[in-house]
């Protein structure tokens, strides 16, 4: 697992948090770029339901996954509220719309427990680690998983 | 990158390619019998230079094939061997051979085959190979020079005294050059040495050598690196510039070298009587020298003894490193000589580049729409502002795109190559004529471009022209033509290959694509439609599948990727005359000509080139065909109806087409599509971002685009969208 190489590199880790459908996430902040308002993504044909579509970044074509249809969920409504997270992981580029940022949470990763193996949630294969702050549970997302591209998935 | 001499590496063989480049031109030249003395020259400096980097990265192979090569060039250089048609046929072939061996040396892989035959029959020709001895000489040219003193200097005494005494002969009717020779600060750190340059001069004819001193500095300000002597050498003798510039084949960048003809009346100004410059050796002497020194064109030039050569050994000694100024006259020669400078840069930055422009123009766009939306007055300073903003991107644009445009020359040169293998391996006579070859096209398209290429170009060997008797039967030459040619045209560049065969046998094409079941049997064809057969896929009309062309995937193919590169393919054909294929393609990539329209709410880009006509649905023009689907009868065909919408996911279909706008475009296999769109917004120029790289192939769509809102529209690829598509029109229900 991918936490498990993490850890050996340092003793804390800082994560982004985000609210999806009254659940806390958190990615790593070290692969989050940046964080965007909400703007319309244009539909990409043939593409699978958490595939929002894509948008301009600066230039550049970025896809958007929608995590909260990712994760067995209803759909975002997509509004004036709900941000993208612009997270690389490799070469990939991808953005995460969410509800909403939470915080952001430094804490060792000895606090990081691996998840229980609940077969019947689609969401828990997207889930690396648990953690419990201030007596929320916030799931730690794995990029690798969540990204659109078969590629990613590979390497 | 962090090895220096992966760098170094790297570049001899970007070098190896141009002098490759300009070794193909100068065998052309010789090849339609055209070349003079330094034709051949030339095609030898080349393969010297070659041979010459290989030997610092002890690329062997290529070291010994170069060699042999130049060894055969060198005897026909000097006139010991006979250009021959055999013989030119051959120098292609070795200089093939080269780029070969230049290959496998960069990427490695096997040798070329072949190599030996060619250099014995080279060999051949020449009489024998030539003994050993030539190379250690030849090979030390490479050897960087040490610096030692070259004081070896009595051997040269009698030849001073002839020299001197030549020139106090005066006026003769032996054409006299003038040379003038100002060596650059590179010249002694590349190795040379002028002394050697002197030396070849003299054995050129008689000689008077005449040293300007007027750039010496003071001895305390002597630098050891910068020549500061230049000369003048007065040559008589049966000799031409070629030769003359031969000498100067290894420094012509490291010195400026003027050579200029002297009439034979003012050939000789009396040059003796002055008294010769002391020996130079003794440094004292030559620092106290006068200042103004004898000039080259207004005082008569004192005749120095080449005792004056060493000034430079002897000036190594001492310190004092001070650059000397260069005389404004031999800069302002050195910069006439490096008009069409160039600079080589990564192709990586390039393309930063353009996709840095590529934003701009969006970002312009995306301005222009603000500013148009906050209702600013048309002659605001805003609005004036932002049009000249405007053209000054477009301008940006189109410079950026040229400096990716490359001439279609090195692809042509490799054309020239297939020509003679093709033609050697179906034993026709064949020759190939290039035009317009410095037509220049986006890199891109020429990388693309070489392997529909190469296939057309075998097909005209192999199909298009007659066998040699044939052509004499029909009162042709025996020699087959092919016609290479590029241009540009109305925002394009058209790429013509063009035989002087048989022209396309219909009959015979009909009767085959009868047989295979391409067409109907009674099929009523227009020949057009006929020679257009030639590009379905599965066909070919070789009567005899040959080791070339035959396999039945030629045209096709071609026409797929003229397709895929954003271009056509169209073929002309004429009985007895001839057959041309001509492609039209666009000048860039990067950005593409399209048909912004609405579809179900989303905005798309429909590419140009593959927009036929639009038309607006009528009631009658419907049909419908099975319980899904529906057709449109248009200009007396039936042609598929599509919706956009429905096939790429944004709505169901929909109950009425009637009064909707149709685009009818084509397909590769000259079948047509009608696409239904709600409307047709704009004619516009869009850059191409690619979304492989970010997302992954979506059938039917080939990238997306920035629109000027700043939205993202995708780019359609019909024929990709029709192959996948339902073409469902209608609810069964």
């Amino acid at each position: 697992m991918t936490n498990e190489d993490k850890s050996h590199s340092s003793a804390e880790v800082e994560l982004l948090s985000f609210r999806l459908a009254e659940q806390e996430y958190s990615v790593d902040i070290m692969s989050v770029r940046e964080i965007r308002g909400w703007t319309r993504a244009t539909p990409l044909p043939h593409a699978p339901p958490h595939v929002r579509g894509v948008i301009n970044l600066r230039g550049t074509v970025l896809p958007v996954v929608d995590l909260s249809t990712r994760l067995g969920m209803p759909p975002v409504e997509g509004d004036a509220r709900n941000v993208i997270i612009v997270v690389q992981v490799g070469s990939q580029s991808a953005g995460l719309l969410v509800d909403a940022v939470s915080d952001i949470l430094a804490l060792p990763r000895t606090e990081l427990q691996p998840p229980p193996d609940l077969a019947a949630d689609e969401a828990h294969s997207f889930v690396n680690a648990l953690t419990i702050v201030d007596g929320r549970m916030i799931r730690v997302l794995d990029l690798t998983a969540v990204l659109p591209s078969e590629r990613i998935e590979a390497a | 990158m962090s090895d220096p001499m992966a760098e170094i590496r790297a570049s001899f063989f970007v070098e190896c390619e141009e002098l490759l480049e300009s070794l193909q031109d100068a065998l052309n030249i010789i090849d339609e019998g055209a070349h003079d003395n330094e034709t051949i020259n030339i095609v030898f400096r080349a393969v010297h230079s070659i041979k010459g980097g290989a030997g610092a990265f002890g690329l062997t192979a290529l070291v010994n094939f170069a060699h042999r090569y130049e060894t055969v060039m060198d005897e026909v250089r000097s006139g010991k061997m006979e250009v021959t048609n055999e013989a030119t046929k051959l120098f292609f072939q070795a200089a093939d051979l080269l780029q070969d061996h230049v290959r496998t040396a960069r990427d490695g892989g096997e040798e070329p085959a072949g190599s030996e035959e060619v250099l014995s029959a080279l060999e051949a020709l020449m009489g024998g190979p030539k003994p050993a001895e030539e190379e250690a000489e030849e090979v030390a040219d490479f050897v960087p020079m040490g610096l030692s003193l070259d004081l070896d200097l009595g051997g040269d005494g009698p030849d001073a005294g002839d020299a001197a005494t030549a020139a106090e002969g005066a006026i003769d009717e032996e054409p006299a050059w003038r040379i003038r020779l100002q060596p650059h600060p590179g010249l002694y750190a590349s190795g040379n040495e002028a002394f050697h340059i002197l030396r070849a001069l003299q054995g050129l004819g008689e000689t008077e050598v005449d040293c300007d001193t007027s750039a010496l500095p003071a001895l305390a300000d002597l630098d050891p690196e910068t020549p500061a002597l230049a000369w003048t050498v007065t040559l008589r003798g049966d000799v031409d510039e070629a030769q003359i510039r031969e000498v100067f084949d290894f420094v012509e960048d490291v010195c400026t070298i003027e050579i200029e003809r002297l009439q034979a009346a003012g050939a000789a100004p009396a040059l003796p009587g002055l008294p010769g410059i002391p020996d130079l050796p003794d440094l004292p002497d030559l620092a106290s020298l006068p200042a103004a020194g004898p000039d080259e064109d207004a005082a008569p030039a004192a005749a120095l003894p080449p005792q004056a050569e060493p000034a430079r050994p002897t000036a190594e000694t001492a310190p004092a490193p001070t650059p000397t100024p260069q005389p404004p006259a031999a800069a302002k020669a050195a910069g006439g000589e490096t008009a069409s400078a160039t600079v080589r840069v990564d192709l990586d930055r390039i393309d930063r580049l353009v996709n840095l422009v590529g934003e701009l123009v969006i970002n312009q766009a995306m301005l222009a729409q603000s500013v148009a939306e906050a209702g600013l007055p048309p002659n605001s300073s805003v609005m004036t502002g932002l049009e000249a903003f405007m053209m000054l991107t477009r301008d940006i644009q189109d410079s950026v795109m040229m400096i990716r445009a490359q001439p279609v020359k090195p692809l042509f040169q490799r054309m020239a190559r297939i020509v003679r293998e093709a033609s050697a391996a179906v034993d026709k006579e064949v020759r190939l004529k290039t035009e317009g070859e410095a037509t220049e096209v986006d890199k891109t398209v020429i990388e693309r471009l070489a392997d529909p290429l190469t296939h057309m170009i075998r097909n005209a060997v192999d199909h298009g022209l007659e066998t040699s008797e044939k052509r004499v039967a029909a009162g042709k030459p025996a020699e087959g033509v092919i016609t290479l040619s590029a241009q540009h045209r109305s925002g394009r560049v058209v790429i013509e290959v063009k035989d002087d065969g048989g022209g396309i046998n219909r009959a015979k094409v009909l009767e085959k694509a009868v047989a295979k079941g391409l067409v109907p049997e009674d099929a009523q064809l227009s020949d057009t439609e006929i020679d257009n057969l030639l590009f379905l896929p599965g066909f070919s009309t070789a009567a005899e599948v040959s080791n070339l062309s035959g396999r039945g995937v030629g045209m096709d193919v071609v026409k797929s990727a003229i397709t895929a590169l954003g271009g056509r393919i169209t073929i002309t054909s004429e009985a007895g005359v001839g057959t041309t294929f001509s492609i039209s393609l666009p000048l860039t990539l990067a950005v593409l000509d399209g048909m912004v329209v609405h579809v179900a709410g989303e905005t798309l880009v429909v590419p140009l080139s593959a927009i036929v006509e639009t038309a607006t649905l009528m009631e009658e023009g419907i049909r419908s065909l099975g319980p899904n689907t529906n057709v449109i009868h248009i200009r007396g065909g039936f042609v598929p109806l599509y919706d956009l919408g429905a096939e790429l996911g944004y709505r169901e279909p929909k109950q009425s087409y009637v009064g909707d706008i149709v685009l009818l475009t084509t397909q590769e296999d000259g079948g047509r599509a009608a696409l239904v769109v709600d409307a047709i917004n704009e004619q516009r120029q869009v850059v191409i971002k690619g979304l492989q790289q970010s997302y992954g192939h979506i059938p039917g769509v080939a990238a997306a685009t920035i629109l000027g809102d700043g939205q993202i529209a995708l780019i359609l690829d019909p024929p990709d969208l029709v192959r996948s598509a339902s073409g469902r029109t209608r609810n069964a229900a």
